[in-house]
């Protein structure tokens, strides 16, 4: 059945590279050649096979299509199964699902990304676009928090933007021992320094649920309006496609209305608790 | 289709049996109530003598017993625990299996089923319950091949109530009791003087073909009156009454309220209600390998929003109190399904409160919430 969205296609890794603890990046490479192209904040269902299938942002290049990237952490069955895989080996895919990052509403603004942890992973396709074609943008801020320095995903990368003039990237750590000369602290204190026009910024933020509602609260205070700013959304998952009932939000399904969501939307919704 | 008295039939019990003859004929599995294990479920039946000839059932909070009717009805009982769903939308379902051989490895799915359905006495809350999963599958971005392959070409001969059961409240949700749209024949049951017999309406051209090769005469308009009059008392015996017209705003507006609580020292959480209602459509998936990993298959299998499994991140589940999972299930079925499908996920059948083991009730859950919430 050629239109079966619950069929897998088969890929293979091309390569594996760690990115932090029990992070893995994966290059894939479908069989017959590439999916439908994504979007900056679209996730794949990925299958280790006999194991299971897990929702996972793409983390590459959207205008590389044939690079396929997703960056996973070890937490489960079925991505511990996946950061396994060597190179050469069979995965099962399926995607592009969902909602991503308007890109083509920060043409012109200034770009405030906010990431935590491993939420870096499902912004750097919306870093890549914005640095391809950096002068349809005003500023762009990077503020990054993780837990610790050996967690930075992506660290070489980061260094190498940071080299550039027209990007600020500001990283911090919750925990560190004095052989880390950054900031320590939570990201949300990193706001106060960025120098961005709040009134016609663009504000995108991916990390943990909590440290989602904390920063949307501080741009808030900085003046983001609430249609303003982004925010990427995880909920458990078992089809992508908003037929198994388990992403539900309240009123959205998170994978067929999201993930990526504009805070007006969720801004009640995000505090109830147990939602 | 509107279907008035001019093209309603006639059609006598040997009629009937012509009818579920002609479409085994035909190639399709056809399924209808039948009495089993102490319910009337929906089973593969071969002829009228499988139906609940004379049965009727007794239902309220957390109960359900068969009884014996004075009559010889074939239709003269509410609904029990099954819906079309079991067919339409299946407990169990094999989504594909791969084979490695070697180096390659091979994916294979196949959603046709091997029969076309035709389904005998749906409800018209069920019509109802079979347009919202319709949504839900087939009018997404997505599609979903298995359920469309079982429910293309169904023929859905619909049966108007001539019995309210003690749970149902179709008529507060306008679901029903008479069927209006979504079938293919509707009938209604009528034992007078003149002997058993069942007025049959088309709702399109395979209905109004398969009525035309049943030997029937014309109805006369006193039979039309009395079919009229039968559905008409079925909705003022409604066992239970919900106001539906506010439900989105009044829920969502309390999601901290007290009965929730509340509710939640009586609530199981078994899932029961997920299980019974026609309208849940949630699903987990499950991978299964054989000893080497050379052969694996995914299935799709019911799930229930009552599982503390089922809102699972890395850490823990999102709900993970039974007064936040009865939250998300009855705030789903009655208010956020709207948002979500454009329409309520309730269709006033009552499954979920003759079939919870302790008896809750959702329209006395919502009254509750009405009568001492924010309003």
């Amino acid at each position: 059945m050629a239109d079966d969205p619950m069929l897998p296609r088969v890929a293979r890794v091309r390569r594996r590279r760690r990115d932090g603890p029990q992070v893995w990046t994966l290059e894939t490479e479908p069989e017959g050649g590439s999916l439908a192209a994504f979007a900056a904040g679209q996730f794949n269902m990925l299958t280790a096979f006999g194991v299971g299938e897990v929702p996972i942002s793409v983390s590459g290049d959207p205008a590389e299509p044939g690079r396929l990237l997703h960056t996973i952490r070890a937490v489960g069955p079925v991505s511990t199964a996946l950061t396994r895989l060597e190179a050469g080996a069979a995965l099962g895919i399926r995607g592009p699902f969902g909602a991503g990052w308007p890109m083509s509403e920060a043409a012109g603004r200034d770009v405030v990304i906010v990431a935590g942890g491993l939420g870096l992973a499902p912004l750097r396709p919306a870093l890549y676009r914005l640095l391809a074609e950096r002068p349809r943008y005003g500023r762009i801020v990077l503020l990054y928090g993780t837990r610790g320095p050996e967690e930075i995903l992506f660290r070489r990368e980061i260094e190498s933007w940071r080299r550039r003039l027209d990007i600020d990237i500001e990283v911090t750590v919750d925990h560190a021992t004095a052989a880390w000369h950054g900031h320590v602290g939570v990201v949300t204190t990193l706001l106060a320094r960025a120098g961005f026009d709040p009134h016609q910024a663009l504000a995108l933020v991916c990390g943990p649920e909590i440290m989602m509602r904390f920063a949307a609260a501080a741009l808030g205070e900085a003046g983001v309006a609430d249609e303003a700013i982004w925010l990427a959304v995880e909920r458990n998952m078992k089809c992508g496609i908003g037929h198994c009932g388990h992403c539900q939000l309240g009123p959205v399904l998170v994978c067929r209305d999201g993930p990526v969501f504009r805070y007006d939307r969720l801004r009640t919704l995000l505090p109830v608790k147990e939602m | 289709m509107p279907t008035d008295a001019d093209q309603l039939l006639a059609v006598t019990l040997d009629g009937l049996s012509g009818l579920i003859a002609a479409l085994i004929r035909r190639g399709y599995r056809v399924a209808g109530p039948t009495v089993r294990d102490g319910i009337i479920g929906y089973d593969e039946i071969a002829s009228l003598e499988d139906l609940p000839r004379g049965w009727s059932d007794e239902q309220r909070g957390g109960h359900y017993r068969l009884v014996r009717r004075d009559d010889e009805a074939l239709f003269g009982y509410a609904v029990g625990p099954h819906s079309w769903k079991r067919y339409l939308h299946p407990p169990l379902l094999q989504l594909w299996r791969a084979r490695r051989n070697g180096d390659a490895t091979a994916l294979e799915s196949d959603p046709r089923p091997r029969e076309r359905f035709a389904f005998i006495g749906v409800r018209s809350c069920e019509l109802h319950a079979i347009a919202i999963q319709d949504e839900v599958f087939l009018r997404g971005r997505h599609a979903d091949p298995h359920y469309r392959a079982r429910r293309d070409g169904a023929v859905l001969i619909a049966v108007n109530c001539a019995v309210a059961g003690g749970t149902c409240f179709c008529a507060s949700m306008k679901t029903g009791p008479r069927a209006t749209a979504g079938f293919d024949i509707a009938l209604t049951e009528l034992i007078t003087d003149e002997g058993h017999l069942f007025l049959a309406a088309s709702g399109t051209d395979i209905g109004r073909e398969l009525l035309a090769q049943t030997p029937h005469r014309n109805a006369t308009p006193e039979q039309a009156a009395t079919a009229e009059k039968i559905v008409d008392r079925t909705a003022q015996r409604m066992g239970r009454q919900m106001r539906s017209d506010d439900l989105h705003d009044l829920l969502l507006r309390n999601l901290d309220h007290p009965r929730w609580s509340e509710v939640a020292d009586r609530c199981l959480s078994c899932g029961n209600c997920t299980m019974v209602c026609p309208t849940c459509f949630c699903t987990a998936v499950e991978d299964s390998s054989d000893l080497t990993g050379a052969e694996v298959s995914r299935s799709r299998r019911w799930d229930s929003c009552f599982s503390v499994d089922f809102s699972y991140l890395h850490g823990g589940s999102v709900r993970q109190s039974v007064r936040s999972r009865y939250r998300q299930w009855m705030t789903h079925k009655l208010a956020t399904w709207h948002d979500q499908f454009g329409s309520s996920g309730c269709v006033g059948c009552g499954r979920c409160i003759t079939w919870c083991p302790v008896g809750i009730d959702i329209t006395e859950e919502v009254r509750a919430i009405r009568e001492s919430g924010h309003s």
